[in-house]
């Protein structure tokens, strides 16, 4: 008999408490983050610089070197490059990545000596059909960028340049470490 | 209603008309009002309780339809509507369509006798409560045959289990009801009512003890009359994966869900009416309009503190599981109903008109458990130190 009143007391008592407990949840904030369009700033623009998201290329210093496409595991970086037997430039006429098939490895980047090819917070990649999803970057054929010993001085090539780098750095060495 | 019929017919509008077209016609009208202010209610229940659980679990709920979400209820509905009406081909297809409407006829006819305030009640009967009781119980003859027409053991485990508990919790809410009505000396909604005061100790919830006691028990036994968590095994998610409503889809699924809401509004009604005072307000005016507006606003905002307890409770508690559902009907409310009903009979025969004394204490105690509440949930808000956001809107 002492067990019944003490379940009924239990019961009371617990039920209470877990009022209290819910009732408290009512003034604290959700944590929800209304993904995509209720944030102060895209997420895209709260992603750390060495996000690994879909590859971008800047053609302006690509060197045309294909150790990008070497280094791809799975082959996903298809480029043509060809001499230019007058001018010993290389001249770029496809370079297509599928990002269908690019697991975000981040190997083609490691090699990449100005930092042309990199990863892109940007991870939004949904998409109708394969198809569409083999990036194209050259559209017509483009002389490949040359690595000099002086500073860059064209204004338009430069901050790219700058940009590169920078994620060659970051990749070598993290600031974190 | 029917003086308001009869007032239609003799000198009102519907003069000339035969006597029996013109209350049919009256009728029709009061059914398409009280119709429309159920699904209103069902459906915005929806929404709320959504946004209540959202709220309980830091999260934020339906917002993108409407402003703050409010028309998801709409969406939600015509979505519902727009499905196709499937019947199971090994379904006993009569018994299967019909359903629905019966479970959606229980529970329409305990409007019939829910008052809104003084003289605006559909029809008074003198056995008000009494004819509550007795058609919210069709409800279980629909989900009953819902789980028996679909021809699936998930919709039959949902459905014999339904009809199992609702039948159990029809006793102490039965008990409980009569020792209301042992002090009010009448069945019918309104002289429930007309029985209590304005003020909260004048209300049957705090008249003395037993009764206080009566309205919990009251109160759970028809969370589990209507499906409500923690009590809603008939459709346990986890387990019966939506129980009798298995094989429904589009409206007859929503009718469902209709019954499933409206039915808060109605164990609110019901508790008020019965221990909470109803629509009594203080007579402050002569304006029978004002005054009328008044005790509905009075009787809406007890009824919803009311749904939005069930809201919380379901909000807050796991469900039980069937055994431990029986042992709570038959192992504890019904003799602490059985009990308590003596023990009310005993204390009416010593204070046939009450006591204001006890009830002024009940109701202290009531205000100071109240207080304790609050600090408790202060407490839990110190604890977890977490970011307050008072605003019920996000």
């Amino acid at each position: 008999m002492a067990g019944y009143f003490e379940n009924i007391r239990e019961t009371v008592a617990t039920i209470f408490e877990g009022m209290a407990i819910t009732a408290s949840h009512f003034v604290r904030k959700p944590f929800t983050i209304q993904y995509p369009d209720r944030i102060d700033i895209p997420i895209q623009d709260q992603l750390p610089f060495r996000y690994r998201g879909i590859l971008d290329v800047d053609l302006e210093i690509c060197t045309g070197c294909l150790a990008c496409e070497r280094a791809c595991p799975i082959d996903c970086i298809v480029i043509e490059a060809k001499k230019n037997k007058k001018t010993k430039e290389m001249v770029l006429e496809r370079f297509d990545i599928d990002i269908a098939k690019c697991m975000y490895c981040g190997l083609c980047s490691e090699p990449c000596p100005t930092g042309s090819i990199h990863h892109t917070p940007e991870f939004e990649g949904s998409d109708y059909s394969l198809e569409s999803m083999i990036r194209r970057y050259v559209k017509a054929p483009v002389t490949a960028y040359k690595v000099s010993k002086e500073p860059e001085t064209d204004p338009e090539v430069a901050p790219i340049l700058k940009r590169g780098l920078r994620y060659l750095d970051e990749f070598a060495t993290p600031k974190d470490t | 209603m029917q003086g308001f019929a009869d007032s239609l017919l003799h000198g009102g509008i519907l003069t000339g008309l035969p006597i029996e077209l013109g209350y049919a016609l009256v009728v029709a009208f009061f059914a398409f009002l009280v119709l429309n202010f159920i699904m209103l209610n069902a459906g915005i229940f929806s929404w709320a309780e959504r946004r209540v659980w959202a709220r309980i679990q830091s999260r934020v709920g339906p917002n993108r339809v409407g402003p703050q979400g409010f028309l998801q209820w709409l969406a939600d509905g015509l979505k519902n509507i727009m499905k196709e009406d499937l019947i199971p081909e090994e379904a006993d297809a009569p018994l299967f369509k019909a359903a629905p409407y019966l479970a959606m006829m229980g529970f329409f006819a305990a409007f019939a006798a829910l008052p809104f305030a003084q003289g605006v009640i559909v029809a008074d009967l003198n056995v008000g409560i009494l004819y509550i009781t007795a058609v919210t119980a069709l409800v279980v003859v629909g989900i009953l045959m819902a789980g028996w027409s679909s021809n699936n053991k998930w919709a039959l485990l949902g459905g014999i289990r339904s009809a199992a508990q609702i039948i159990s919790y029809e006793i102490p809410a039965g008990l409980a009801v009569v020792t209301v009505v042992i002090y009010s000396g009448t069945l019918s909604m309104q002289g429930i009512i007309e029985e209590q005061g304005w003020a909260p100790w004048n209300w049957y919830m705090f008249s003395n003890p037993f009764l206080m006691i009566a309205f919990f028990v009251f109160y759970v036994s028809l969370l589990a009359e209507g499906n409500r968590t923690p009590f809603d095994l008939p459709e346990a998610e986890s387990e019966l994966v939506a129980g009798a409503f298995t094989e429904y889809s589009g409206l007859r699924n929503l009718l469902f869900f209709l019954v499933e809401w409206g039915n808060l509004y109605v164990i609110g009604a019901i508790c008020t009416t019965l221990f909470l005072g109803g629509w009594q307000v203080p007579l402050f005016t002569e304006n029978t309009l004002i005054l009328g507006v008044a005790q509905c606003l009075t009787f809406f905002i007890k009824t919803y503190s009311l749904v939005f307890l069930c809201m919380w409770v379901r909000g807050t508690l796991p469900r039980v599981r069937v055994d431990q559902l029986m042992t709570l009907c038959w192992k504890y409310l019904v003799p602490i109903t059985f009990v308590n009903l003596i023990c009310a009979m005993l204390y009416f025969v010593l204070f046939p008109q009450g006591n204001l004394l006890v009830s002024l204490t009940l109701f202290g105690m009531g205000v100071g458990v109240m207080v304790y509440f609050f600090r408790r949930v202060a407490f839990h808000l110190r604890r977890a130190k977490p970011e307050i956001y008072l605003s019920p809107f996000i």
